[in-house]
C-alpha cells in the first residue's frame, strides 16, 4: 500500500479513430491538490470522465482509490466526490433538500445527514438560506455549497471540474481556502481551471495537450523548466501550436 | 464639438421580481472604442447587454444607441448590433457555410458583400465550411459566431461574455482577433469576468451586485488604488494569510497565484510588517511593494465600496 490514490499507467481512450486519451501515466497522492490544465479538446474531460468511472478506458491500467477503473467503477462512484461549474445543485430545491439528497445518494445514514448538514451549514454562515431555493442563493454561495455537498461523505478524492469560472475574485479565493482545507483533512483535490493564477495554487500541475500529458511537475519546477516566471507562460508555451483536425 | 457617445446607459435600472439585477447604471462608450464590462456572473452584465439589444426592457432609465433610443428606435439598433451571446445560439444542423448565409440574408445582404470584414477570422474556418456548426470544436464554434455577428457589418460589436470557459491560450487568440476588428474602425463593448482582459480595453466598468465601482482606462484605475500593495512570494500557507488578517497595519491578505498581495492600511508599514511576519517566524525576505493590477483593484473596491 501507497501514498498513492490515483495510479494510471498508459490509459488511453478512442472514439473511432481518434485518440481523445493517449497513453497517459500518471499518480496523484494522498491529501495532494493535482492542477489538470490544458486547452480546450485536449482530452481533459475524457480523462476525468474514466477517473470517475463514467467512461469505460480502451486500453491502459488505472486505480482510482485503489479500485480498477474497468471492473470497479461502481465502488469508484461511491468513494469519489464530484462538482462541475454546470451542474451541481438543483435550483428548484432548498438549500437543505439538496445536501440531504446528494448526502443520501452517497449513502450516509439520517443522523451523520442531520449532523453533517448542520455543521455545513454553520461553516457556510448560511442558516437563513437552509429551506430557501438554491436558485436563489448568491452564486459564490452556491459554489462554496456544490463543493461542501461533494465532501460531504469525507470522500479521498474530489474531482473540481472548473470550480471557480466566473465566480468573483473573492468568492474565488475564499473557495480555494476551502480547498487547502479539504486537503488538509487527507482529501485528495483533483482539479480543473483556467485561470493560470490557480494553477499556481496547486501542489502539482499536468498540462494535457492533444491528448497528452506534456508537463507534469510542481508549478515552481515547471516554471524553472521553461525558463518563465508564471504558469500562464508555461501553458502558453506548451499549448500554443496545437492545430484544429 | 462635443463627442456623442456610440452607447449611452443613462441611470439604467432593472429588477426580477424581488432581485434587483442593475441600479443606476450610468456608462457612455464612445465610437471607435473597445469598451469592456467586467464583473463576476450575477453583477448585471448580460442584462445590460440585453437592454442595449432591446431584448429587455429597462425599469427606469434609458439607453441610447448611435443617439437613437433602444425601445423607440429598436429597428435601427437590431439593424446595427453586431451581437454575439454567451451561449452558442448558432443552428447547431446548418454548416459554417449554411449559418452565414442565413444570418447574411435575415440582414438582407450576402457573404460575398461582407466578406472582407470577416475574411481574417473565416480563412481560418473555410477547411470546414462544409462541417456542421454542431460538431465544431468550441474555438471554432465562437470564431462561427463572430463571423455571423459581424456579416452584416454593424456599427458597434456586443459581446456578452466570449471567452468564458476558453482556455488561456484561445482567449489571447480571441483578444488579438477584437484588437483587429477595432483597428477596422468597429465600436467594441464586451463583457467579462476574467479581471486579466480588462487590460486589453481601451475603458472598463467594474461591476459588481448591479452597479458600477468604477468607469476608466485600465491604468487610471490601477493609478487609483492609492495605497500601499505588498507582495509575499514563495509557496504560501494558509496560517500565514490568517496571522496576515490579525495584524494591524493590514487591511486586506488574498492569495495571488504564487504570492500574497497586502494591502496596508497606512504607507511605509512595510518595514514594520516584515520585522512582525518574522517574529512570527514567516520567511519575509521576498517582501515587496508592487503595482496593484485591476484584479487587486476590483477587490480593493468590493471591500471598500
Amino acid at each position: 500500500m501507497d501514498n498513492y490514490v490515483i495510479h494510471t499507467e498508459n490509459l488511453n481512450k478512442t472514439f473511432g479513430k481518434f485518440v481523445a486519451v493517449n497513453n497517459i501515466t500518471f499518480k496523484v497522492g494522498k491529501g495532494e491538490i493535482f492542477g489538470f490544465l490544458g486547452a480546450n479538446g485536449a482530452g481533459k474531460t475524457t480523462a476525468i470522465k474514466m477517473l470517475c468511472g463514467l467512461l469505460t478506458p480502451t486500453s491502459g491500467k488505472a486505480t482510482v482509490a485503489g479500485f480498477d477503473v474497468f471492473k470497479q467503477s461502481e465502488s469508484i462512484k461511491k468513494t469519489i466526490g464530484y462538482m462541475s461549474q454546470k451542474f451541481s445543485l438543483y435550483n428548484d430545491l432548498t438549500v437543505w433538500e439538496n445536501i440531504t439528497l446528494y448526502a443520501g445518494i452517497y449513502g450516509l445514514s439520517g443522523k451523520e445527514i442531520k449532523e453533517r448538514g448542520s455543521a455545513l451549514i454553520k461553516n457556510l454562515e448560511i442558516e437563513d438560506y437552509a429551506t430557501k431555493l438554491v436558485e436563489g442563493l448568491p452564486l459564490g454561495f452556491k459554489q462554496k455549497l456544490a463543493f461542501s455537498v461533494a465532501v460531504i461523505h469525507n470522500p479521498q478524492i474530489v474531482f473540481l471540474d472548473e470550480p471557480t469560472g466566473g465566480v468573483d475574485p473573492i468568492t474565488r479565493r475564499q473557495f480555494w481556502e476551502m480547498i487547502y482545507q479539504a486537503s488538509e483533512r487527507g482529501t485528495t483535490v483533483f482539479v480543473t481551471t483556467h485561470y493560470m493564477d490557480e494553477a499556481e495554487y496547486c501542489d502539482r500541475v499536468s498540462i494535457m495537450v492533444d491528448g497528452v500529458i506534456e508537463a507534469l511537475d510542481t508549478p515552481k519546477m515547471l516554471k524553472e523548466q521553461f525558463k518563465v516566471a508564471s504558469m500562464d507562460e508555461v501553458f502558453l508555451h506548451l499549448a500554443r501550436n496545437v492545430v484544429e483536425k | 464639438m462635443i463627442n456623442k457617445p456610440m452607447i449611452h446607459f443613462n441611470n439604467v435600472y432593472k429588477n426580477y421580481e424581488q432581485v434587483a439585477a442593475v441600479q443606476g447604471i450610468n456608462i457612455k462608450v464612445n465610437s471607435g472604442e473597445l469598451f469592456g464590462l467586467i464583473g463576476p456572473d450575477g453583477a448585471g452584465k448580460t442584462t445590460l447587454i440585453r437592454i442595449l439589444t432591446t431584448l429587455l426592457l429597462a425599469d427606469k432609465g434609458s439607453v441610447s444607441f448611435a443617439e437613437k433610443d433602444v425601445v423607440e428606435d429598436y429597428k435601427y439598433v437590431r439593424n446595427n448590433v453586431g451581437y454575439m451571446p454567451g451561449t452558442f445560439s448558432l443552428y447547431q444542423d446548418l454548416t459554417v457555410e449554411e449559418n452565414l448565409n442565413f444570418f447574411a440574408s435575415s440582414f438582407g445582404t450576402t457573404i460575398k458583400a461582407n466578406y472582407h470584414l470577416i475574411e481574417p477570422i473565416y480563412v481560418q474556418l473555410a477547411p470546414f465550411k462544409n462541417r456542421k456548426a454542431g460538431a465544431l470544436s468550441g474555438g471554432m464554434k465562437q470564431k462561427l459566431a463572430l463571423c455571423c455577428a459581424l456579416i452584416h457589418k454593424p456599427q458597434v460589436l456586443v459581446l456578452d461574455e466570449p471567452t468564458t470557459g476558453v482556455d488561456a491560450v484561445s482567449r489571447k487568440e480571441f483578444w488579438a482577433m477584437l484588437k483587429e476588428l477595432q483597428a477596422g474602425g468597429l465600436t467594441i463593448f464586451v463583457s467579462t469576468p476574467y479581471m486579466d482582459e480588462a487590460e486589453m480595453c481601451d475603458r472598463v466598468a467594474l461591476i459588481q451586485e448591479g452597479a458600477i465601482m468604477d468607469t476608466d482606462t485600465p491604468a487610471a484605475i490601477t493609478a487609483k488604488f492609492g495605497q500601499t500593495l505588498l507582495a509575499l512570494q514563495g509557496k504560501y500557507k494558509q496560517s500565514t494569510i490568517d496571522l496576515l488578517r490579525t495584524m494591524s497595519h493590514v487591511k486586506n491578505a488574498f492569495p495571488f497565484g504564487d504570492s500574497i498581495h497586502i494591502t496596508l492600511t497606512e504607507s511605509g508599514a512595510k518595514n514594520e510588517l516584515k520585522k512582525q511576519l518574522e517574529a512570527q517566524g514567516v520567511d519575509a525576505s521576498s517582501l515587496k511593494e508592487i503595482d496593484p493590477i485591476i484584479e487587486d483593484c476590483f477587490m480593493d473596491l468590493m471591500t471598500t465600496v
